[in-house]
């Protein structure tokens, strides 16, 4: 299979917009995370040959799809650029089966995965006599990504394929877009405004804000600024409490307890039993409001996650609260919200070393979702 | 059309097969016209959309007269166009029922036109977007995607198109004039009869005809329309 890159530079200016974007994508999920109106269906359509912008440059591996300064324009058709659109965009006259062979039929059948495996993975067997009208919003959406994936992509760009879902619906196919990213070695950009959907799927992410690239990088990385999450969540930050992204590794299983012990480096989880083998690596997200902090180690405490740390900095978040920067071992940052009046009757500053309180670890870099420990 | 004479007067038959005739000829002539005008009015930004639009509802609202009088001054013998018609293709359009189709097909065409319009801007352009994502070209998504989901659009339209053409009197008989067996449709038939002392019972056979007519015409429109609709989105 092509290991090729998509390189993209874009430079567009509409009437109270510019968008300036460039960038790099290998094989793997590269998350674009960005409030909307940042750029990123824009660059999307770019890239698909759907919309032309002023000035770019965008090629996948030596193919250029489009190159303003020599007059080049590919047209989508020519492209092999499979999209998966917020709505599902089926087309109602054909059946799912007709759908999802419409790529097929016209780019031959030079698809990595057959319909067959297709249709397997994304569970959609049973639905190929069905018109579009007759589907729920999940199962229209996974016979688009299976239309996309049968056109013989070499790249798939996905915009907000869940955003027009409820949780529900996002839950069932969730475990398909993690499935199709290790079955896949092509680019996929996947296009979304949920910081949990990038922490699960995306391997890197572009952040996006104003039509700029704010940041770049390994998610975890990029992700765990603070000013990074503000940008994605808004200026609103009273009610938007910092989250922190860890990478940790299954360490062992606790089968008397199922409990499952997690690594983060320098500290250790326990969370409800994992269906992993030891040595697993999986995403956790914490809330800086599921993190309480102690000064000394408290002694008889239903709350099982207590680690050690040290007070980096204190943050004013809102008339009532503070933020408190914690390090954890050499390399990881916690948040922890806390009262104004918590802060000053314990006394905390920056160096004191303190207790965290781990109320709650959101998992989200694992198919088992959302599992929450206490 | 002895098969007719049971029911019908060979004059009546004669006017219905006429009225048939210049209305299915009519209809379908405007018909590929209409697709393409229909598109462009929907779709296409150009200089002109509004002088064209304009043009098309011209026999809509021009009294039927004025139209047949402009036809037979442009398509008559001595019209620039029936001229070169007669000249280079050898044939003709004045006083038969091949200018009586082409009354029909004018007539209609600013009926064909709407109904086919208005189905052209329901279709979602991003479906048309996302087929060319998956590697289809410009022709072959309309083809493709477009033309089927306007296909009840184009089946309302020909239907209204042809009902039109079958109730053409004014400007059918200011072209081609009133010829039995010619010209001489259902509409110009009854107002015949109507010229005769004691054409009345004549004139309601007529009447009896082209009620029957335009009531098929409806219900085949309708259940074509439906049938497509159900095609496209199940049950409706």
């Amino acid at each position: 299979m092509s290991e090729a890159r998509l390189s993209v530079g874009i430079a567009q200016h509409v009437e109270g917009f510019s968008l300036d974007v460039a960038f790099e994508a290998g094989p793997g999920v590269t998350g674009i995370i960005g409030p909307s109106g940042a750029g990123k269906s824009m660059t999307l359509s770019a890239i698909a040959g759907l919309t032309r912008r002023d000035s770019a440059r965008i090629a996948l591996g030596d193919e250029v799809f489009v190159d303003t300064a020599r007059g080049i324009f590919m047209p989508p058709e020519q492209r092999r650029v499979g999209y998966v659109f917020q709505e599902a965009r089926l087309f109602p006259h054909l059946s799912v089966a007709e759908n999802l062979d419409y790529g097929t039929k016209r780019r031959g059948s030079a698809s990595a995965m057959t319909r067959a495996e297709v249709v397997d993975l994304l569970g959609i067997g049973a639905l190929l006599d069905r018109r579009p009208h007759r589907l729920s919003g999940g199962e229209a959406q996974r016979v688009a990504i299976g239309r996309a994936l049968l056109s013989a992509p070499r790249l798939l760009l996905m915009d907000e394929p869940l955003s027009s879902l409820d949780i529900r619906r996002r839950r069932e196919i969730m475990p398909f877009l993690e499935a199709l990213h290790r079955r896949l070695d092509l680019p996929i950009l996947f296009v979304s405004h949920n910081i949990d959907e990038i922490v699960r799927l995306a391997d890197r992410v572009l952040v996006l804000h104003g039509g700029r690239i704010a940041a770049a990088g390994e998610v975890a990385e990029v992700l765990n600024h603070i000013d990074v999450q503000s940008l994605i969540l808004g200026a609103d930050d009273n009610a938007a409490d910092p989250a922190t992204i860890l990478e940790a590794r299954v360490s062992r299983h606790d089968t008397a307890h199922h409990l499952t012990e997690l690594d983060i480096g320098g500290a250790s989880l326990a969370v409800p039993a994992l269906a992993l083998a030891p040595g697993a690596r999986v995403r956790l997200r914490l809330h800086a409001r599921d993190i309480a902090l102690a000064t000394e180690r408290p002694a008889a405490l239903s709350i099982q996650n207590v680690i050690e740390a040290k007070i980096v900095e204190i943050k004013t978040a809102g008339p009532s609260q503070v933020d408190v920067e914690l390090a954890v071992g050499a390399q990881h940052r916690l948040f922890a919200r806390i009262t104004n009046r918590a802060a000053e009757q314990l006394q905390l500053a920056s160096g004191r070393p303190v207790w965290a309180l781990i109320k709650s670890v959101a998992l989200v870099g694992d198919l088992s979702d959302g599992a929450r420990a206490t | 059309m002895t098969d007719w004479g049971g029911w019908l007067s060979p004059g009546e038959a004669q006017a219905l097969w006429l009225s048939l005739k210049t209305g299915v000829a009519g209809t379908a002539l405007s018909l590929p016209p209409g697709v393409a005008v229909a598109w462009a009015l929907a779709r296409g930004r150009f200089r002109g959309k509004f002088a064209l639009d304009g043009l098309v509802h011209m026999p809509l609202v021009l009294p039927p007269v004025v139209t047949g009088y402009l036809l037979l001054i442009l398509f008559g013998h001595k019209g620039p166009i029936g001229h070169f018609f007669e000249t280079w293709l050898g044939f003709t359009l004045a006083f038969n029922w091949k200018g009586a189709a082409l009354a029909c097909a004018v007539m209609g065409f600013p009926l064909l036109v709407r109904a086919i319009r208005l189905a052209f801007e329901t279709v979602d352009p991003r479906l048309e977007a996302a087929a060319r994502t998956l590697g289809a070209g410009r022709m072959d998504v309309f083809t493709s995607i477009t033309l089927p989901l306007v296909m009840p659009g184009i089946i309302a339209g020909t239907l209204l198109g042809f009902a039109r053409a079958l109730g053409e009197f004014g400007a059918t008989i200011t072209f081609v004039a009133n010829i039995p067996g010619e010209t001489q449709t259902l509409p110009i038939a009854l107002y015949s009869a109507l010229q005769v002392p004691d054409g009345e019972i004549n004139a309601l056979r007529f009447v009896g005809l082209s009620i029957l007519l335009a009531v098929g015409a409806l219900a085949a429109s309708e259940y074509f329309a439906r049938a497509q609709q159900r095609r496209i989105r199940g049950t409706t």
